[in-house]
């Protein structure tokens, strides 16, 4: 699984809500397993950092993001428009250990976290998993139509929208039924699913978002405590079991 | 082609662009990107006597044309270092430096004469880090303070002895004299300038230490003016570095008084830029009609 530093094209870059896009580039080969990560600028001196986002979708010939405006990085990726160059570093980090994987299992996404959970629900579809997705969102929904391909049952939450249980997506997650818990969004979601994994003692593994400067390992810029020590983000994770990362789980 | 050979206290430099210590690791990262054999040489991650798990929180955060680090020295001690890194870095056909900091006089003198032991080729003694809160940048600022630090570790390094000097320091120039007075073989700078960010919706600092390392082509031209003001004053070689980011910033080092350059943030940037500087660099030469790269250090 070679990490690649390659040139590419944007093929399209949509909006599909407020303020997340989706965008095509081509794939040149690279490699990608679900929950791992490209590096990705569109600028040359303006900005410093390469930005890292989570792959959404792959095909032979495409890889698929889909982002968050948050900062000046992301807005000037989703200014991109069709035919316009893009430079990609990846597949990076571990991903989900899809040979551990077996059974019934549950994709438990929040927010922007929710993207990378459907290569991964495809993924574990293709070697036979039965999926079911978890899809917690604060109002607008997006990328249900990604998961419906792959996933036996969809559950979805909205904290202030009109569709869905109203309140957060944990509160509808039984871990009981699942042989593992896979699970990508904001911490203080992924401790609690993390919390209810542990009181049922099913396996859960968390998908961590980090600042980071090289992505590949170097820098230690995104390294954080886990009981095994300190871990890089960007090389040991982003997927950690959720008992390494959080104490009482 | 262009000769882009140097050298720096005898060790023979097959170009003049050294990997800067924290932005590579130990090579391997890069290594899978583009073989690092064509660098000049590599700075290790820098080393302490002990491993160290460095600082929690945000360690990078990116600012108008740099951005700012506080990693705090994580790094897994000489020892690991010898053990498990130098055979790898060795098999590579480019210079090793070992990059070491410390805590205190005595972490510094026993770490030195373990690498000085060690397979490396030269040691760069780091007096300068800003995000350590005890040692480190103390040494860094006051020449005096320094000077006794160089010295002792004069007594016990048998390799070529390069210090990198802060740019925090109360006079630089004073500082590099010091150094070299005290028995530095060379001297490296500029390492980072202590920096603040504030999140101002948190109402606190971005960083848990508060200030942090600001490195980049925002710190260039102060860099290089640091550069061009030490290599007037000492007669030790020098070797340059803050915010290279192209061939042409390395040049221009190099005329300031360099007679090597180090690459650091760029390494983010572009992960392939030390490959990519070297091969614009000898583009270049050949542009400006430099036959031979030594001929124009120190030339301004």
């Amino acid at each position: 699984m070679a990490v690649k530093y390659f040139q590419s094209t944007v093929l399209s870059n949509i909006q599909i809500t407020d303020d997340i896009f989706v965008m095509t580039v081509l794939r040149h080969g690279a490699s990608v397993s679900a929950g791992q990560f490209f590096m990705l600028k569109c600028w040359d001196q303006e900005l410093t950092l390469m930005r890292p986002i989570s792959v959404f979708q792959a095909t032979e010939e495409h890889l698929l993001f889909m982002y968050r405006i948050v900062g000046q990085g992301t807005r000037k990726l989703a200014m991109l428009q069709e035919g316009d160059p893009i430079s990609l570093l990846g597949g990076l980090g571990n991903g989900y250990p899809l040979e551990q994987l077996h059974g019934r299992i549950a994709v438990l996404g929040g927010g922007v976290g929710i993207p990378p959970l459907s290569l991964t629900a495809r993924m574990l579809q293709e070697q036979g998993c039965t999926v079911d997705a978890y899809l917690g969102y604060r109002d607008q929904l997006f990328a249900l139509d990604a998961f419906e391909p792959y996933c036996a049952n969809i559950f979805v939450s909205s904290e202030q929208g009109p569709e869905g249980y109203r309140g957060f997506i944990t509160d509808l997650l039984k871990p009981e039924s699942y042989d593992a818990v896979l699970t990508c969004g904001p911490e203080v979601m992924m401790r609690k699913v993390a919390q209810l994994c542990a009181a049922q003692q099913v396996t859960c593994w968390c998908s961590m978002e980090h600042r980071m400067a090289c992505g590949i390992g170097a820098c230690l810029g995104c390294s954080i405590p886990t009981s095994e020590g300190m871990k890089r983000v960007c090389k040991d994770g982003p997927i950690f079991l959720s008992t390494h990362l959080f104490q009482e789980a | 082609m262009a000769n882009l050979q140097t050298s720096v206290n005898g060790i023979p430099f097959k170009n003049p662009i050294i990997a800067a210590s924290g932005t590579f690791g130990f090579g391997e990262e890069y290594h899978q990107l583009f073989d690092v054999s064509c660098l000049g040489g590599i700075s290790s991650k820098g080393l302490t006597l002990k491993p160290k798990d460095g600082n929690l929180g945000i360690r990078v955060y990116e600012t108008p044309s740099g951005m700012m680090n506080s990693v705090g020295l994580q790094n897994p001690g000489i020892e690991a270092f010898i053990k498990h890194y130098i055979p790898v870095m060795r098999q590579w056909d480019t210079v090793l430096i070992a990059n070491m900091g410390g805590h205190s006089m005595d972490d510094y003198v026993t770490g030195a004469s373990m690498l000085s032991e060690a397979d490396i080729d030269m040691l760069e003694l780091n007096i300068s880090c800003p995000n350590v809160k005890s040692g480190g940048m103390a040494f860094g600022i006051k020449a005096e303070v320094a000077a006794e630090e160089v010295a002792a570790v004069r007594k016990v390094c048998h390799k070529p002895l390069i210090v990198k000097l802060s740019p925090n320091a109360e006079n630089i120039v004073e500082m590099a004299k010091a150094c070299e007075g005290a028995g530095a073989d060379s001297l490296s700078l500029v390492n980072t300038f202590q920096a603040m960010a504030i999140d101002i919706h948190r109402r606190k600092p971005i960083f848990n230490n508060v200030y942090a390392g600001l490195s980049g082509a925002a710190i260039r031209p102060i860099a290089l003016r640091m550069v061009h003001s030490v290599a007037k004053a000492v007669k030790i070689p020098v070797i340059g570095l803050g915010g290279i980011t192209s061939a042409e910033d390395a040049l221009a080092f190099m005329m300031a008084g360099a007679s090597a350059v180090q690459i650091g943030t760029v390494n983010f940037t572009t992960p392939d830029a030390g490959k990519i500087i070297v091969e614009e660099l000898n583009t270049l030469c050949e542009q400006e009609h430099i036959d031979n790269i030594r001929d124009i250090v120190g030339i301004l």
